[in-house]
């Protein structure tokens, strides 16, 4: 109710003031309403507080960090600031004069004090070869250096004498850079700047996207065609039996992650319980064992295994409570079997498939430790090459933009799922 | 510190050695050493660890199996401004990019050190090229060709590099490493370069390209492992006939649980592997302790309980028995002379300045 209609109103002059309504105790009605808005709010949000600060903290922040560090850009700004200042005058072609080599000798002889030359050359390396070993061993040498600092340079190591080098100093010398996206997008830039498709014998990662995307579908087509039969038969047996192949479900889900995927080593490798008995039953000879492990096959299986109770779950759930009655009806109308199960049933099973499928297909798209054991070179996933340089190569910043590039992929397909299958997901 | 002090220090704790009583007065102190865990802590635990607590009860040590991260967590410490490690085991590589990065102690070497019980002082007993601006080697391990005996006939047995590289002659699937380093050597090596001039050829597109040219020619029976564990499993379950591999493991499975493998010590690839010492709070302890337990009886005492060689030459001669087996460890050693004659020394240097590039070249022809 607005103040103009509560003042036209002569019905209320009890609780006007002033052309406005009060409470009881005097004060304006809107006022009293909105503190116990207020305070409602207030309860509520300490209600959500814990789980607020903890998101806050365990996710958003680090997320945030993470996305941050994949266009972070320090090093070269920080330690080569006279060299960028002289360097403004060059054109880019070419070596560049005296002025510039003096600057750097200034900047490396600060730099190698401060011991900060570490982390740029690393930074720098990850940009052009051997550039890492060019930094640092004239840094160890610029203090003996005296004018002209050029030729001393070109004498210090050969990449001093390559225009190169100097390129990507002006290119990326400022706080932010899109090379790591470049690197993850299987590209680089040429001398004029431009960003071109990396050399063919050094393209790993978009591959390895559209390769992670495709095994995480069958994957979860997989765990649709195997956990729909028995979330049925579950869901249609009495609650002593269903129970019982419920535990059976879960049993795998309760042994530990590395047990599992070790139990799939021993019986699909080459000298492996299957092959033992393909061999014993005369169906293939010794010499031509099945490759069930170490490559795509074995990541495929042993994932379709761990992931199939994210599937039967929910799928479950929706199934026991769809009523018998519907597919009988069905029947009793003139459906035959398959037409009272696969426009009657089915349907209404949607919500659980929907559920299932986004459920097993987020968390095969990011999975690491399987692939990693059983995934031999063709079963990698693109996970395990952002484990690689989180934990070996510390290149952060490439990972940081690998993991952006698929948490953005991940929502937007999830956006598009949602637009096509709707409000029927039901997680759990 | 300066040099004279540090001289002092060294004195200090070797006096306190002889003199054990006069130390127990002392403020307990915990030290964090961090290692690689496994058999490899343990060996440290028993030869360094355990006598050196005995000695000096006021020392407490406590270990943390971090080394396999431990670039990635030196940096993370040093910048949030609260270092709790006191000694870190590293590679030599990592060791030179936490050193520039100026987050480790540079080492001088003949006052922080023990020399040698003849005199010689540590920097010309430390076997050449070891010591590093920041590092102090305690072992040689070297990555190896390994198979399995029973998977060739008695009178066919490889010998060689090149005979891992030869499918017709030596049937089988191989297992290695799944990233460059070592593997271009060995192709290159296969392929008829001369150890020393290993890294001059791949230093150059071509000699990169005739690498991998030499890897394609098994890349059908290849197999790729992750963790060092995996190599001395794969051989076990007769998955494949050769596998690279490190030499304590696979002396582990091989000489502890009795698997049939032999090693081929041609083109050995042969590291080091040794401490660092980052501005962590109990620096002068750190010190007395490196002092004491790199010095040549305790390298020795460390092949008592891993085939790892001291990185002493002082110490050869004093490496013994296996501490549980009994058995002579010298032939195990990858630095005895007879198992030394065609090594390939890793270049550090080549790797950190190369090994971007080459890992993505590498992973691209994984996946292909």
């Amino acid at each position: 109710m607005t103040q103009g209609d509560a003042a036209t109103d002569p019905s209320m002059t009890d609780h006007m003031r002033d052309g406005q309504m009060v409470t009881a105790d005097g004060t304006p009605l809107k006022a009293s309403l909105k503190r116990a808005e207020r305070r409602r709010k207030i309860i509520a949000l300490l209600f959500v507080a814990p789980l607020l600060v903890f998101l806050m903290i365990s996710f958003i922040i680090p997320i945030g960090q993470m996305m941050f560090r994949s266009v972070d850009n320090p090093q070269i700004t920080s330690t080569l600031p006279r060299t960028l200042e002289a360097m403004e005058a060059w054109d880019g072609q070419g070596l560049p004069d005296e002025p510039v080599y003096a600057a750097l000798a200034a900047d490396l002889t600060i730099a190698q004090e401060n011991r900060t030359v570490g982390q740029l050359a690393v930074r720098l390396n990850y940009e052009i070869s051997a550039a890492r070993g060019a930094l640092t061993r004239t840094a160890r040498q610029v203090s003996n250096m005296e004018a002209p600092y050029k030729e001393k340079f070109l004498d210090a190591h050969r990449l001093w004498g390559n225009p190169e080098i100097f390129q990507i100093i002006k290119r990326e010398g400022r706080p932010l850079t899109a090379s790591y996206y470049v690197s993850a997008l299987d590209r680089t830039y040429d001398a004029d700047g431009n960003i071109v498709l990396q050399n063919e014998n050094r393209r790993i990662y978009v591959d390895l996207y559209i390769r992670t995307l495709l095994m995480s579908l069958g994957i979860t087509f997989l765990t649709l065609l195997l956990g729909f039969p028995i979330s049925f038969l579950m869901s249609s047996l009495p609650m002593r039996y269903a129970n019982l192949l419920m535990i059976f479900v879960l049993l795998p889900f309760w042994t530990s992650l590395l047990v599992r995927t070790t139990a799939w080593i021993v019986l699909l490798q080459q000298q492996g319980v299957i092959n033992e008995l393909l061999v014993w039953a005369g169906f293939i000879s010794s010499d031509n064992r099945l490759g069930m492990i170490h490559n795509m096959t074995g990541t495929i299986i042993a994932m379709t295994h761990i992931l199939l109770p994210f599937m039967v779950l929910p799928l479950y759930s929706v199934m026991k409570t769809i009523p018998p009655s519907y597919v009988r009806a069905a029947r009793s109308l003139g459906a035959n079997p398959w037409v009272a199960f696969w426009r009657v049933y089915v349907p209404q099973t949607l919500p659980g498939i929907g559920a299932g499928a986004v459920l097993v297909f987020i968390i095969s798209i990011g999975y690491y430790i399987t692939p990693a054991l059983v995934g031999g070179q063709s079963g990698q996933m693109i996970s395990n090459l952002i484990a690689y340089h989180m934990q070996t190569s510390l290149n952060w910043g490439l990972a940081a933009a690998l993991g952006t590039i698929l948490l953005v992929g991940v929502l937007v397909l999830y956006w598009v799922y949602n637009k096509l299958v709707g409000a029927d997901i039901k997680l759990g | 510190m300066n040099k004279p002090m540090l001289k002092m220090l060294g004195v200090t704790s070797a006096v306190s050695l002889l003199a054990v009583s006069a130390v127990q007065a002392q403020d307990p102190v915990r030290l964090t050493i961090v290692s690689w865990g496994g058999a490899y802590t343990q060996s440290q635990v028993r030869a360094y660890h355990e006598p050196y607590a005995e000695a000096n009860p006021h020392i407490t040590i406590v270990n943390d199996d971090g080394s396999a991260n431990a670039l990635a967590g030196l940096r993370a410490q040093s910048q949030a401004g609260n270092v709790t490690w006191d000694l870190v085991d590293m590679l030599p590589s990592d060791a030179q990019l936490a050193c520039d990065e100026g987050i480790i102690m540079p080492i001088d070497h003949d006052a922080m050190l023990a020399p040698a019980p003849d005199g010689t002082p540590a920097s010309q007993d430390f076997l050449p090229g070891s010591l590093g601006e920041c590092f102090i080697p305690q072992i040689v391990y070297s990555t190896v060709v390994t198979f399995n005996t029973e998977m060739f006939p008695e009178d066919n047995q490889p010998s060689s590099i090149a005979d891992f590289f030869n499918v017709d002659d030596f049937p089988g699937r191989r297992a290695i490493q799944n990233r460059p380093g070592g593997n271009l050597e060995w192709a290159l090596f296969a392929d008829g370069v001369h150890p020393d001039d290993i890294y001059d050829v791949l230093e150059t597109p071509e000699g990169v390209d005739r690498a991998f040219a030499k890897l394609d020619t098994i890349k059908d029976n290849l197999v790729f492992w992750t963790e060092g564990a995996q190599s001395p499993q794969l051989l076990a379950d007769q998955e494949v006939a050769f596998s690279t591999g490190y030499n304590g493991r696979i002396f582990d499975a091989a000489e502890v649980e009795g698997q049939p493998f032999a090693i081929i010590w041609d083109g050995q690839i042969v590291e080091w592997d040794g401490w660092v010492i980052p501005y962590g709070p109990n620096q002068e302890a750190v010190l007395e302790y490196v002092y004491w337990a790199t010095d040549t009886q305790r390298l020795a005492d460390q092949a008592k309980f891993i085939s790892y060689g001291p990185a002493r030459a002082s110490s050869a001669p004093l490496v013994g028995e296996h501490a549980d087996l009994g058995i002579d460890m010298n032939s195990h050693m990858p630095t005895n002379p007879d198992n030394y004659f065609s090594p390939i020394v890793l270049d550090n240097d080549f790797w950190t300045d190369y090994g971007d590039e080459l890992r993505e070249r590498f992973a691209n022809w994984m996946l292909r």
